[in-house]
């Protein structure tokens, strides 16, 4: 019985967590499941089927090659940034104000940075129009900056700061006595990295490079403040089903759309937490 | 009021809410209130939820009485800059001493019944709806009838002949443009210059917003293509495309102030509101093929406020309502009937766009049948 009471008093303090996972995390899920196959009271596989069409399909693999491309650019980019940001000394000015600056514009996402975007080299942008005037090229070229490609632009842009901050810890937690180690048994900085460094750091780039995977993916402001014609990725196409004036009765459709969704993150995420468990037990 | 009577209501609201957070319905309960009085009766006997007229209340006073006992009006869908609808907002709140509380501005119709489906039987459920014509069609279940006192003054092809729907004002289909951009546009065809490159936008996704649906079958009608018969518009939308000419940019006030989308096709009210911060913005509607559309009015039948969502019938159909509509630079829908009485005032009159010869508006079938075609062919056109 002791052990009982211990137990309910240990748990006590996590109800509230519990209580919002329960209600923005579980009874959403729920929701989306149970919606995406039944409807007005009647079971149906239908909604599900459609996800095998053509539409749907193309969003698919539009928003894996979204993400996939964003994730690998991001994390290279980022991985680089980071290890120029450790290089110098913990103290320095310029190391806090690029760290200050990475946390903000991780979160810089949305219609601004959308907006900033088509205000600087969209068809009417102001770099755009310079450009044509000084040089008479054309950078915006036939649009490229609301399709997919654009978008690919727009979302490494947010997906760079993400990966310094969540790969710093992980650079910083390499040794120096490592290396000194290496060092004394004779290796060169280039045999130190190609055989300590990176085997060690690889694990905690693929699973930053699969966060900022499953952080693409659900992505949605951003792209719906810059496409304005097609739903070419899966938030869009969810969007596009959910509130459609024209083509009404979609919202089943959307719910089997979002269970998609949570599939591929679902996946992603435990690959992720994998990865994750691999690099600490050499990072702790 | 009774006050511990009161906190006596609120402690067992908030005991409720703390216990049902550790239950599975915590979502729900921490939500606003429950509204308590749908169950209010006029002084005729009716409930304010069924009442079908200002009668019902015995007659405007009463109505008006009911409505600011309720106190509040909750809208939803409505731009400030759409419509005039942020001066008739006021108005209302000025008049009648009701808070109106307007939710998600910028929301789409289908957003509206989403929301009154999502938040039936709270406080916080939307009163009254404004809707375009296929989300109004498809969902008058949810409607309550209500027939104003001008009812016998509005068109009947304009209303539904119980009250469950009243058109409550319309527009052109236009084109705008910045005048110190480009060179004046004078029809649909002009677009396709290369003076135009890269500067033509159309307000949203034809399969999903109403208003560039309507644009697009616009471009078919001077395309010499009709209501039942869109593809030449998707067709024009296509070289438009391949012209380089296409801006696939969503217009808001913002891209055109800042004149990033120079040259816009919406409804002619939108487009209008914006030359009021930027003058150098002017509206054509191509005389030739005019494509009109109405938007619908209706009450939630399920409305937390139901006396006061029957106020705000009756006012956006009063006089003051329709001025305040023309004003905005839509066509109020009494419009022709107030120009005859004198009672609409002369000088918004003049500034409604005057169109000669046939207005087209599709019916629901032939908007059904174009919606097809849409879905089936846009994307590939545009994408």
């Amino acid at each position: 019985m002791a052990g009982v009471g211990r137990r309910v008093r240990e748990t006590l303090p996590l109800l509230p967590f519990f209580t919002v996972v329960l209600i923005f995390l579980i009874v959403p899920t729920v929701t989306v499941i149970v919606s995406s196959v039944y409807a007005d009271g009647v079971f149906s596989l239908d909604r599900i089927a459609a996800l095998f069409t053509g539409t749907a399909l193309t969003a698919l693999a539009n928003s894996v090659l979204l993400s996939g491309a964003t994730a690998v650019l991001g994390a290279l980019l980022g991985a680089v940034m980071a290890w120029l940001i450790v290089s110098s000394p913990p103290a320095s000015m310029v190391r806090r104000a690029v760290l200050s600056l990475c946390s903000v514009l991780a979160q810089f996402g949305g219609v601004a940075l959308a907006f900033a975007f088509l205000a600087t080299v969209g068809l009417n942008g102001v770099l755009t129009l310079w450009v044509q005037q000084a040089f008479g090229w054309n950078i915006a070229g036939s649009g490229w900056l609301y399709s997919l490609s654009g978008l690919i632009l727009v979302y490494t842009y947010f997906q760079i700061p993400l990966m310094v901050i969540v790969f710093i810890p992980a650079l910083e937690g390499l040794r120096d006595q490592w290396r000194e180690a290496a060092v004394s048994l004779g290796a060169s900085t280039w045999a130190y990295w190609r055989e300590v460094a990176i085997p060690l750091l690889t694990p905690a780039f693929l699973g930053s490079a699969l966060l900022l995977f499953a952080n693409a993916f659900a992505a949605y402001a951003t792209a719906a403040a810059l496409v304005s014609q097609g739903s070419p990725i899966l938030p869009l196409l969810i969007r596009a089903s959910l509130v459609s004036e024209v083509v009404l009765g979609q919202a089943g459709f959307a719910y089997a759309l979002a269970l998609e969704m949570i599939v591929v993150v679902a996946v992603v995420m435990l690959a992720y937490n994998l990865l994750v468990r691999r690099s600490a037990r050499w990072l702790s | 009021m009774n006050i511990s009577r009161n906190s006596a209501q609120l402690l067992s609201r908030v005991l409720a809410c703390a216990a049902s957070a550790l239950l599975v319905s915590g979502a729900v309960a921490c939500a606003p209130p429950e509204k308590d009085n749908s169950g209010a009766e006029t002084s005729s006997g009716v409930e304010a939820a069924k009442a079908t007229s200002a009668q019902d209340f015995g007659g405007l006073e009463g109505l008006v009485e009911a409505a600011k006992a309720e106190g509040e009006l909750n809208v939803i869908a409505l731009p400030p800059d759409w419509a005039n609808y942020g001066a008739l907002i006021k108005a209302f709140s000025d008049k009648y001493g009701i808070k109106v509380n307007s939710a998600q501005p910028d929301a789409s119709s289908q957003d509206e019944i989403n929301a009154a489906n999502q938040q039936k039987g709270r406080s916080s459920a939307p009163d009254v709806f404004d809707l375009g014509q296929s989300v109004a069609l498809a969902n008058t279940a949810l409607f309550a009838p209500y027939k104003v006192e001008t009812f016998d003054d509005i068109p009947a092809a304009f209303k539904d002949a119980d009250g469950i729907w009243v058109n409550d004002y319309g527009g052109y289909m236009s084109i705008g443009f910045d005048s110190a951009k480009v060179p004046p546009v004078t029809g649909v065809n002009d677009l396709l210059k290369p003076e135009y490159q890269g500067k033509v936008a159309l307000n949203g996704d034809p399969t999903q917003a109403g208003a560039a649906f309507s644009g697009v079958l616009m471009v078919a009608l001077s395309q010499g293509g009709s209501v039942d018969d869109i593809a030449p518009g998707v067709e024009f939308f296509r070289k438009l495309k391949e012209a380089g000419n296409f801006l696939p940019v969503d217009p808001t006030p913002a891209t055109i102030e800042s004149g990033q989308t120079p040259v816009v096709i919406d409804w002619n009210y939108t487009n209008a509101s914006e030359t009021k911060k930027l003058p150098s913005w002017q509206v054509v509607v191509p005389p030739e093929n005019p494509v009109a559309g109405y938007y619908y009015q209706a009450v939630n039948k399920d409305a937390p406020h139901p006396a006061a969502a029957r106020l705000w019938q009756e006012f956006l159909y009063s006089d003051e309502g329709q001025n305040l509509f023309a004003e905005g630079g839509v066509r109020p829908v009494r419009a022709d009937n107030m120009i005859a009485d004198g009672t609409l005032a002369e000088k918004v009159a003049a500034a409604i766009p005057v169109v000669d010869g046939p207005v087209t508006v599709p019916t629901p079938q032939q908007t059904e049948a174009a919606s097809k075609y849409l879905a089936d062919n846009w994307a590939a056109a545009v994408g």
